[in-house]
């Protein structure tokens, strides 16, 4: 599958690169949905790296589609989950015993690049310890501006917040605290006045 | 001189004025008949006797009603006051900034006793006495920048320094031009600056943060910085803006006059002490279009600023669409005739308008 390029933005925005095998005695792989495409080519570009490896994978609405080529890479730990949410406590807890050295590989959806690489500076990685590498659906993790709440995997501007309602455009401002971008009211100056919804980047 | 503090809003019905006090010693954005972004920073070593350039600390008729409005909007949303956890000590810098300032600069309105850790602190216009240990959160009725920041007119962010940069760690921010401190809190100086228009471009920001990070203790900066508010709203930000946005359609040819604001915002930089962190104090002004053009050159200046001035900032800025209507009711104060170089109202060598 080919990989979305996305257009020159704003700087808060944050770039993805490619994956590439480091060296290091112990590798932890977070990755959601079509990211696990971006592991099965790291597995391919050095057959040592997998059995030293630990994947969390969160296949979302690919279902099974790459999780017997992820068992069959050779991972010394490959744990299949359901949400992000889900996997927080395996995520920190390995976080917590990582050594020096640990290799951290991200890759998947913004939304699961930017809640994982959280949780891996928030325990002292270093930045040069991680790597990124954008895959699959360009949905969004949201945040609204107004109450505050989540909306995961948007696709479309406008949208309507999950939370309190109201319809919301998109911006490219993005905290990488809330590791999240920013929404805001579309109609505030002309209410009811929403424009139909169209797919980001169309 | 002693101050008369104003008794108005900033909400609902809008009761805030300017004396005629403020209207002369407000601080006019523009040294000349066009603007663009620049990096426009000067030594913050007072002023004329009078300006709001004059103290640390700028101290006003509006001082108690403004802080009665950030109690409101914290009220509404504690989070508009945050510090990361690493940040409590600049926390205290501010405080004692500040309370030190403020007592020496206005030692009828505040005063701070010091004996050892043991502080004792006056705030008279507010009604305030306070006796603490400096450096102890416990003898405080909130943290140190909460507790000296709801007792100081304009925002405030926090900016820890490290690896060559600044970091938004911490802020009170109740009376910004549309920002979320939720939002921007923990992003470096490229980050929060992200959405503005063609500065980056320019090399604004790249030359803006060198001078910033070398800045040093007891040698404060300033800059000026503005934008337009319609109505006396200080508290235009991002999380409410579902509430206040219909405002700027609400404006007629009758009323622009007194709804429409230039809003001008006093920025100052101080490096402090302990913490080596930035204080960024941004002082907020607001005045009406019809205050603001009794000052003939004053009038004749914001009539071709705003009417020059580039597509990309007017609607970053957020009032292109009411630009035509402005345009109509400020081009009344400008008869053509040319201006003073400066910022100052030159009241008595600028002509009266011929018109
Ligand atoms: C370190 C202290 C500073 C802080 C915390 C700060 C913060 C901000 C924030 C939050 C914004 C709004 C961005 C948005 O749209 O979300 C902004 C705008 C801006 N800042 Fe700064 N800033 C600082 C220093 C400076 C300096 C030294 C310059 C010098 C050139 C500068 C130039 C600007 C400009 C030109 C804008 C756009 C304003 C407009 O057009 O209304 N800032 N700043």
């Amino acid at each position: 599958m080919s990989k979305f390029q996305f257009p020159e933005s704003i700087l808060s925005r944050p770039v993805y690169g490619t994956l590439a095998p480091r060296p290091g005695k112990s590798h932890l792989m977070i990755a959601d949905a079509e990211g696990a495409e971006a592991l099965l080519e790291l597995a391919d570009r050095d057959e040592n790296l997998m059995a030293n490896s630990h994947i969390i994978y969160l296949p979302k609405d690919t279902g099974e589609t790459y999780v017997d080529r992820l068992r069959a890479a050779g991972p010394n730990q490959l744990y299949v989950g359901p949400s992000f949410a889900a996997a927080t406590q395996r995520i920190r807890h390995v976080l917590g015993q990582a050594h020096m050295g640990l290799q951290v590989y991200l890759t998947g959806t913004e939304g699961l690049i930017g809640q994982a690489m959280n949780e891996a500076t928030a325990v002292g990685i270093p930045h040069t310890a991680i790597q990124t590498e954008h895959r699959g659906s360009v949905a969004r993790r949201m945040q609204c501006v107004h109450c505050k709440g989540i909306t995961e995997d948007v696709t479309t501007d406008p949208f309507v917040c999950s939370h309190c309602g109201l319809n919301l455009f998109v911006r490219d401002h993005y905290s990488r605290r809330l590791a999240a971008f920013q929404g805001v009211c579309i109609d505030a100056e002309d209410p009811g006045n929403v424009p139909d919804p169209v797919e980001l980047y169309s | 001189m002693t101050i008369q503090f104003n008794e108005e809003t900033f909400r609902d019905d809008y009761s805030f004025r300017n004396s005629d006090w403020a209207i002369k010693r407000f601080p006019f954005p523009f040294h000349e008949d066009s603007y663009m972004y620049s990096v426009n920073m000067e030594q913050h070593r007072g002023g004329p006797a009078g300006s709001v350039y004059e103290k640390r600390f700028d101290v006003d008729e509006h001082y108690v009603s403004e802080m009665r409005d950030r109690a409101l909007v914290l009220d509404d949303d504690p989070l508009r006051c945050q510090s990361l956890p690493h940040m409590t000590l600049a926390g205290w810098d501010t405080l004692e900034l500040i309370m030190v300032s403020k007592s020496e600069d206005y030692p009828d309105l505040f005063e701070l006793h010091r004996d050892g850790d043991q502080w004792h602190w006056i705030n008279r216009p507010m009604g305030i006495e306070q006796k603490f240990t400096f450096l102890d959160e416990t003898t405080l009725p909130c943290g140190p920048l909460e507790y000296i920041t709801r007792q100081a007119q304009g925002d405030f962010a926090v900016l820890d320094q490290r690896d060559e940069m600044l970091w938004m760690d911490a802020g009170m921010v109740t009376t910004q031009a549309d920002w979320s401190l939720d939002f921007d809190i923990g992003m470096n100086f490229f980050e929060w600056h992200a959405p503005v228009p063609l500065a980056h471009e320019m090399g604004i920001f790249k030359r803006a943060l060198k001078f910033l990070l070398n800045i040093q203790q007891g040698a404060p900066a300033r800059r000026l910085n503005w934008t337009m508010t319609v109505n006396p709203l200080l508290d235009t930000s991002p999380e409410n803006y579902h509430k206040w946005g219909i405002q700027k359609t609400q404006m007629t040819p009758e009323t622009i006059g007194a709804k429409q604001h230039l809003r001008v915002e006093l920025q100052t930089f101080y490096r402090l002490p302990r913490s080596n962190a930035l204080l960024f104090p941004i002082r907020c002004y607001l005045i009406a279009f019809q205050d603001l053009t009794t000052i003939p050159k004053w009038g004749r200046r914001l009539h071709r600023v705003i009417r020059d001035l580039p597509e990309e900032l007017a609607t970053y800025k957020g009032f292109i669409d009411n630009r035509p209507m402005m345009l109509d009711y400020l081009s009344q104060f400008d008869d053509g005739q040319p201006t003073s170089p400066g910022i100052w109202p030159d009241l008595t060598s600028e002509p009266a308008l011929k018109k």
